[in-house]
């Protein structure tokens, strides 16, 4: 018992942070699925979503900021996508690479601007903040929701893409524009509702990362976002399953990097982070599409 | 006889070649016209000008006598023009019955009796409803891409190369389905390089020639042209 509540904390943190990531990996994922675009602007998305919800919650009821941020932040990806990446639909693919950085940028300087530069702190979301055991170890209830909800919406997501009619069009979107609009469907509709969906999921996402870790600064996307990255390439990009199984991977393994940090003699609790990118190299090389990735077929 | 589609001077151009110089025809109300000529003629660029994936940068385009030069491809499929394309395209990992139905993407009713009627015209679909589209035969795929289109109950089909990669055996079934549909009253513009099997099957042909319309007739008058048959139907591959 013992050696569980002194362990125990590094599981459940690790797939909370598994559940979070994923929530982020799914909109690289998505994204990528339909127009072979990494978003480098999604982790800023995840960041921004943090900072309406200091803004909103300092004067709003917590009834209202939540759906605040959610639909704030589901506008901004959208915006993003019609007004830096739907102008370069026939521009080459570098093209709109360089504008997700750009994006990406003007995202992380806005907040140094309004935050003047100054970490700002989360609020407690009543509820999911509070303290709960688990096997007689202390943790927030944020940790054991988690993975729950995750796994809900990717149940939800998965059932829209492969049951609705927009999901179909989502699937056969992905594969071939041209044969999609000689259907009937209208490309840029797919693609706006592909960012509506992600940019949801990481609104949802950042409201549970910070609960946890209690301060947004302007540049908080950027690891997280970047982990969410290595877990989709990691699942193989453009496979949401993929997105989910890397993504806890890459939680649950950089926090038994932690829980070994407790057994070993020198300090290795640095190398937490680089472990998701040691881990991404490696699968890489012996599978180089990810643990669910296609071979891409050449399109005749 | 009215004419569902009339084209009048219809141009291509990418950059700064002209794929399609000028062009004028016209494709009566159930009936099948077939624009036959050599790889690299404009066929393609013509069928896909007509269905907005490409803008053309001159004429006009008359559906039932309604212009569509300037529309979006959703624009003109949503009015009854639909392109079964060259190289079928049917969704991979689709199966055979999700394509039938992203063809009729754009309708709100009821799709069962169309289903049926697909089924019935392609046994073959009906027995392989549930597989995906990437595992049929290229010969299926052609079944499929062609279902699909006529999902979407378009007042003219037109077809770029549907026998293009197939066994003799397979493009006799090809044809002998667009002759069915044209039995049935549809209206079909039909583009091939197989271009005695395409004179055979058409009530009118034109001959495509590096962009220009060089030759015109009834398929029986064409397919009898020394020039045609010299050209084209020389070393006939059916
Ligand atoms: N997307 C494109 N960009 C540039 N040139 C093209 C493009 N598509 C076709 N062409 C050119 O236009 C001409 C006509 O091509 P196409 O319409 O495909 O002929 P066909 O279908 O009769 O074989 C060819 O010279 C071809 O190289
Ligand atoms: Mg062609």
């Amino acid at each position: 018992m013992d050696w569980l509540s002194r362990n125990l904390p590094y599981l459940l943190a690790g797939i909370s942070v598994g559940g979070q990531y994923a929530l982020i990996a799914i909109g690289y994922t998505m994204v990528y699925g339909i127009l072979r675009l990494i978003n480098f602007a999604h982790g800023d998305i995840f960041m921004v979503a943090g900072l309406i919800m200091v803004y909103a919650s300092a004067s709003m009821p917590m009834y209202l900021s939540i759906p605040l941020v959610i639909v704030v932040t589901v506008l901004i990806g959208f915006l993003v996508e019609r007004v830096a990446y739907k102008p370069l639909r026939q521009a080459p693919r570098m093209s709109v690479m360089i504008s997700a950085i750009g994006v990406s940028y003007l995202l992380q300087n806005l907040a140094l601007y309004i935050t003047g530069g100054l970490a700002q702190q989360y609020p407690q979301i009543p509820w999911i903040s509070d303290q709960v055991l688990v096997f007689g170890a202390s943790t927030k209830r944020v940790t054991v929701i988690t993975p729950f909800l995750t796994v809900v919406l990717v149940i939800l997501l998965v059932l829209l893409i492969k049951k609705t009619k927009i999901g179909m069009a989502m699937r056969a979107a992905s594969k071939d524009f041209e044969t999609s609009q000689l259907m009937g469907i209208k490309i840029n509709s797919v693609i706006s509702m592909t960012f509506i969906i992600g940019s949801f999921l990481a609104a949802v996402g950042s409201l549970l990362f910070f609960s946890n870790y209690t301060s947004v600064t302007p540049t908080v996307g950027t690891l997280p976002g970047l982990k969410a990255f290595v877990a989709a390439v990691f699942g193989g990009i453009g496979s949401i399953p993929g997105a989910l199984v890397g993504a806890f991977i890459i939680g649950i393994c950089e926090n038994l990097v932690m829980l070994l940090n407790q057994y070993v003699s020198f300090d290795i609790s640095n190398f937490k982070d680089a472990f998701a990118f040691a881990l991404l190299i490696i699968i890489l090389f012996f599978k180089p599409t990810g643990l669910f990735g296609e071979k891409q077929t050449d399109k005749v | 006889m009215s004419n569902i589609l009339e084209i009048k001077d219809l141009s291509v151009s990418y950059g700064g070649i002209k794929a399609v110089k000028g062009i004028s025809f016209e494709v009566p109300k159930g009936e099948v016209v077939t624009l036959i000529g050599a790889n690299g003629a404009g066929k393609s660029s013509t069928l896909r000008s007509i269905v907005g994936l490409v803008k053309p940068s001159g004429g006009s385009i008359l559906l039932n006598g309604e212009e569509m030069a300037q529309k979006t491809p959703e624009q003109i499929v949503a009015k009854g023009i639909t392109l079964v394309p060259e190289g079928r395209r049917v969704f991979a990992d689709l199966t055979v019955l999700e394509n039938l139905k992203v063809g009729a993407y754009l309708r709100k009713d009821d799709l069962s009796e169309d289903l049926a009627w697909c089924y019935d015209l392609f046994p073959r679909l009906k027995e392989r409803h549930w597989q995906l589209a990437g595992t049929l035969s290229g010969g299926e795929q052609q079944m499929l891409a062609i279902a699909r289109a006529l999902m979407s109950r378009p007042e003219i089909i037109m077809m770029d190369e549907p026998s293009l990669g197939l066994a003799p055996i397979v493009v006799q079934g090809v044809f002998e389905i667009i002759r069915e549909l044209n039995r049935q009253g549809k209206t079909i513009l039909l583009v091939e390089q197989n271009a005695n099997m395409a004179l055979r099957t058409a009530h009118h042909a034109y001959v495509m020639e590096v962009g220009s319309i060089t030759m015109t007739g009834t398929g029986k008058e064409l397919s009898e042209d020394e020039a045609v048959k010299a050209a084209y139907l020389g070393k006939a591959r059916n």
